[in-house]
């Protein structure tokens, strides 16, 4: 299976099963095309040259053969046309690995200092109660993970909430609990952070950039769009607050990972304009996402959005390569796909993990498959003390894969996409194994860009 | 004359051979995406 399509003045040809990507002239993306129209039935050489020769009068002979065996010669190194041969394989790395657990979302704060509009955790309630997670309890949870976890050495946990800062003397304790016991347990954590930034001061500074692998600092852009929705109790905007906090952080961070992570929502769909608005602010690492939101709220992106969202994508990777050039390089999350180094293929037929080697823990030590399914009862997979209780639970996320999908099966992006979110997938559908539609369509615009980005980067170096 | 310029890429076709270390970073798609992810073997 392949995939064509012409961006930023390139011809694209990706070939989905083994990975290549390929940058073509016109006679090879319409010799490709006709090809592809053709298979499974093996087109007649001749008769495409001779269609060829058609279409391009102007050209020799001599030169649509020679396309012609260059496309041939793909073909036969297994670059073009590859066939799936992935689909006895889907399930086989959850399977190898039944039983351990790698990374957990602690759920340090269900608690928040802010009240946003769009919040998918009812600022930070989860439809339940006020609770913080106590030490005892995120010390459980790190022995939890450390004994599920086999013989994984990269560990990961993510401090999340709610605003985690505001249990921010837990935060500190339990990354010291965890550093205690590395060396005895040879194991490495990956700590991150997830921030409204409202509490950052220079202490929370310096701590994150001495132990946190990664700092999420959530920012929407523009004054106007991020105070519209990220207000306190009292409906105050938070932007002036936290602007500078996270400029002197960003500042202290030096080279290490940090993302300004903004939402978009239906009242700006014209989100490059928040990135522009955060590259303004100094901030060149960056992430603007779809808000995560029932149908039919008010913050929900429309049909409407859709064609507006798509285009913002594109002049985003057009400002990506302009800016590099001009030697002021930022990043977007979901344009830094690496085509050399990137993920094996078991790991991109499984999926994200959730629910089997990556889960969240509540403030009391429950278990839930992912940060969005807290809350929700009938996910809850078990706890902290005893594991997993609630296997057919578990198993419905074992069983997510690209190939448990009969949508994903001719999707050019399902090595890309892994199937999708589980999460947004019962949002939209009611079942783990789903497929949200619209955030396909996104998904498949970013992935034509990252490409493209890629492209570009590799053919001026 | 050239009509096609091959990208560098990680052939997927090898990587099931000498891939599923599982040492890779979990992802969240709502470290977000599978795509963006670095193999860690």
């Amino acid at each position: 299976m392949i995939h064509q399509y012409k961006l930023n003045g390139y011809n694209i040809v990706l070939d989905v099963c083994s990975g290549s990507v390929h940058v073509v002239d016109d006679i090879a993306y319409d010799l490709i095309a006709r090809i592809d129209a053709a298979l499974p039935n093996e087109p007649d050489r001749a008769d495409l040259i001779a269609r060829l020769a058609e279409s391009y009068p102007d050209v020799p002979a001599g030169d649509l053969t020679e396309c012609y065996n260059q496309v041939a010669a793909l073909r036969d190194a297994g670059k073009l046309f590859a066939p799936d041969t992935f689909a006895p394989m889907a399930g086989e790395l959850k399977q190898r690995t039944s039983g351990v657990v790698k990374a957990l979302c602690l759920h340090v704060a269900h608690t928040c200092n802010l009240n946003c509009a769009y919040c998918f955790a009812s600022q930070g309630k989860y439809h339940g109660e006020r609770a913080v997670m106590p030490f005892e309890v995120g010390k459980r949870a790190l022995d939890f993970l450390v004994e599920h976890s086999s013989s994984r050495r990269n560990l990961e946990v993510d401090f999340f909430g709610g605003e985690p800062l505001m249990n921010f003397e837990v935060v500190k304790r339990l990354v010291a609990y965890a550093r205690s016991i590395e060396k005895e347990k040879g194991k490495h954590f990956r700590f991150t952070l997830t921030t409204n930034g409202m509490l950052v001061d220079d202490d929370v500074i310096d701590f994150a950039n001495r132990e946190c692998h990664n700092v999420v600092l959530s920012l929407d852009g523009r004054k106007e769009i991020h105070d519209a929705c990220r207000v306190d109790y009292a409906g105050n905007g938070s932007w002036e607050k936290i602007v500078p906090k996270f400029q002197r952080f960003v500042e202290k961070r030096g080279d290490r990972d940090y993302y300004m992570r903004g939402t978009f929502t239906h009242a700006n769909p014209d989100f490059l304009n928040d990135i522009r608005a955060m590259l303004d602010l100094g901030f060149t690492q960056l992430s603007m996402e779809p808000v995560v939101c029932a149908e039919g709220d008010p913050a929900a992106l429309t049909e409407a959005d859709l064609p507006i969202v798509l285009k913002q994508y594109e002049d985003l990777a057009r400002l990506m390569i302009e800016r590099r050039r001009e030697g002021r390089p930022f990043t977007f999350y979901h344009y830094m796909i690496d085509l050399k180094g990137g993920p094996c293929v078991y790991k991109r037929i499984s999926g994200c993990g959730s629910g089997t080697e990556y889960m969240a823990v509540t403030p009391w030590g429950d278990l839930y498959p992912c940060h969005q399914f807290v809350g929700e009862e009938r996910f809850k997979l078990g706890d902290i003390w005893q594991g997993v209780t609630n296997a057919d639970t578990q198993a419905e996320f074992a069983a997510c894969n690209v190939y448990a999908r009969p949508e994903c099966r001719d999707c050019w992006a399902r090595l890309y996409c892994s199937g999708g979110c589980a999460a947004n997938a019962w949002h939209a559908t009611g079942s783990v194994r789903g497929v949200y539609k619209y955030g396909c369509e996104l998904f498949k615009k970013r992935m034509e860009c990252a490409i493209m980005v890629e492209i570009d980067r590799q053919i001026r170096e | 004359m050239t009509h096609i310029k091959t990208i560098e890429t990680r052939n997927l076709c090898d990587s099931a051979k000498n891939g599923g270390c599982g040492e890779c970073q979990t992802s969240c798609q709502s470290s977000c995406g599978i795509a963006n992810q670095q193999c860690e073997k």
